[in-house]
């Protein structure tokens, strides 16, 4: 049994462009441009239940309009979504109780009262008992450490704080099915750690499925192992961040922080790779495969005085970066 | 059910959580309640009587609209065109709970805050200061209750149906400036509707405005008889229900048409 199920889905938006000028201002009182936007373009996947999937994309691929329909806000322009088992827009209020919505960009707690308050409405509209509430939260406070923070206004909180707060809201209902939208945007690094190790602990504890988008490729290394790349609308990638990596970051890079001066001629004519200048004169970094890897090293220290060497894998952000930059199809 | 009671608490929290910014709204209703009571002093003069309605008759329809709507009044529309405009209404679709029966039920919670903590000290500081007419009338008080519930509910859904167009125009700042001012003129809060020239009572006769203020109020000040009382509510009773039809097409078109601004 699938979590989510999409099939050939479409979503089409239509945007008006202002004609220049004074006279084009008038025409647009009448007529107007109509441009149609195809935002997700027939994509199709499936998630399985208990799967932690990052869906990445530059801003404006899609990502944000694709959560935005399968959590049955945005209506499809064509192509079927089954989303625990239900079609998200059909049956909205069936439906919302069995899915978690963490926007980072956008607060979902009521921003003028106290966190607990928030929370106790939430437990009322998703009509928790206060058996399961107690069970499930106390452990959800406890981990995600919010417990001081319940009885402070949400205006007053750190974005940190709030962010925690707002993924414990999110779950108080312990749905199956957690969509999260960018979830650590602008957090910093303990933060960060701590929401992602608290995400890895419910999916192994409630086999909870999790969507992901984000910016961060820390967050998709650390969280997924499948993603699925989305540029202008359309599936560009979908498998195994370790296959990704493989196809495209075999390469690694080595820094060399000589003694002396050395020029680019006197490093090619010794050996033929990519050299690259670092942050100064004296430092080069060689672009290599694995596997010349040792050879490189081993030429440059029995010919050169060195300060120190720095080998460095290609991060998955740079794999990303390579891809959108030379499409899928190069490497 | 639990859920929206739930809401009212909230709403009522949040405005507790505020509530130094209504100390300066009593002594502004109170400044309000006192001009008109001096200018309807000036304007009655030596008579008895205007329109059948006597100066303490008057300057109470004037206390009491100004305190009733208090309660009623409530800002539902500007908060439904603002979490459209930032695209705030998408956390409020992915709630299992009817966003529009939400709103109202926070627009109570703000009234019943209003209730105690502006209209009641308000009205005690107008008594002391003015000569108002209070009935001990059992009845006319029961009348008033329900009729100023009515009141409520009609306008909270001209506030839905103002709202709710910004979905459309995505940003209706005037219009619903226009609507509060309509509002305002039009439902008696300033001038009693029998003050009005015979065609423009001809006109309102077929609009919502008037169940807001003129009929409460007239039934506390005992304008009314107590056929036309009942009268008055049958009309808001009916305009209650003829609203739900506007509102339940535009919230299904405005739906359908929904997008979220802003991602």
């Amino acid at each position: 049994m699938y979590a989510i199920e999409v099939e050939k889905l479409r979503k089409e938006f239509k945007s008006y462009s202002s004609r220049s000028g004074l006279a084009g201002a008038f025409r647009d009182l009448f007529t107007r441009n109509y441009k149609t936007i195809r935002a997700v373009d027939d994509i199709s996947f499936t998630v399985k239940q208990g799967e932690m999937v990052g869906y990445i994309g530059e801003n404006g691929a899609g990502k944000s309009t694709t959560i935005k329909m399968l959590t049955g806000i945005l209506t499809p322009t064509s192509g079927r979504i089954v989303v625990n088992g239900m079609n998200p827009h059909k049956e909205r209020e069936r439906f919302v109780q069995t899915i978690g919505v963490v926007f980072g960009q956008r607060s979902q707690l009521w921003w003028d009262i106290a966190v607990q308050e928030s929370f106790r409405l939430l437990k009322k509209v998703y009509r928790v008992s206060d058996h399961d509430y107690k069970e499930h939260m106390d452990h959800v406070i406890e981990t995600l450490d919010i417990g001081s923070l319940l009885d402070k206004p949400v205006r007053k909180l750190s974005l940190g704080q709030r962010m925690r707060c707002e993924l414990a809201a999110a779950l108080i209902h312990n749905p199956p099915l957690l969509f999260l939208d960018e979830p650590t945007i602008g957090l910093d690094v303990l933060v960060k750690l701590k929401i992602r190790q608290f995400l890895k602990e419910i999916n192994e504890k409630y086999n909870t499925t999790i969507l992901l988008t984000t910016h961060d490729m820390t967050d998709i290394e650390a969280l997924c192992e499948r993603v699925i790349m989305l540029d202008e609308g359309k599936i560009i990638y979908d498998g195994s961040l370790q296959r990704l990596k493989q196809n495209w970051g075999e390469g690694k890079q080595i820094q060399f922080q000589f003694r002396d001066v050395v020029s680019k001629e006197q490093l090619i004519s010794l050996i033929d790779v990519t050299w690259e200048e670092g942050e100064d004169r004296h430092s080069w970094i060689a672009h290599v495969r694995a596997d010349d890897m040792a050879h490189v090293i081993g030429k440059i220290v029995s010919s050169y005085e060195l300060k120190d060497i720095h080998i460095r894998e290609v991060s998955t952000e740079e794999v990303i970066r390579n891809i959108y930059e030379e499409g899928i199809h190069h490497g | 059910m639990g859920k929206y009671i739930e809401m009212i608490r909230m709403r009522f929290l949040m405005m507790l959580a505020y509530r130094t910014n209504y100390y300066s709204g009593i002594f502004i209703y109170s400044i309000n309640i006192g001009a008109y009571y001096f200018l309807w002093s000036a304007i009655y003069g030596g008579q008895p009587s205007i329109q059948g309605m006597t100066v303490e008759q008057m300057t109470t329809y004037v206390a009491i609209a100004w305190m009733a709507r208090a309660f009623y009044f409530n800002n539902i529309d500007r908060e439904i065109a603002m979490e459209i405009r930032e695209g705030k209404v998408a956390i409020e679709l992915i709630r299992p709970y009817n966003y529009l029966v939400m709103k109202t039920m926070q627009g109570l919670g703000e009234g019943i805050f209003r209730l105690f903590f502006f209209s009641l000290p308000g009205m005690l500081i107008v008594t002391f200061v003015f000569s108002l007419q209070f009935t001990t009338n059992a009845h006319t008080w029961a009348y008033f209750v329900l009729s100023t519930i009515l009141s409520f509910i009609i306008n909270s859904q001209l506030n839905l149906l103002a709202g709710m167009v910004t979905f459309f125009t995505l940003n209706g700042e005037g219009l619903l400036r226009a609507k509060r001012f309509i509002i305002d003129l039009f439902s008696g809060l300033i001038l009693p509707i029998s003050f009005y020239p015979e065609w423009a009572q001809d006109v309102m006769k077929y609009l919502p405005f008037q169940a807001i203020s003129y009929i409460p109020s007239m039934i506390f000040t005992e304008s009314f008889t107590e056929n036309e009382a009942v009268r008055g509510m049958m009309f808001q009773a009916v305009w209650c229900i003829v609203l739900i039809v506007p509102i339940y097409l535009l919230w299904k078109a405005a739906k359908r048409k929904l997008i979220i601004q802003g991602g």
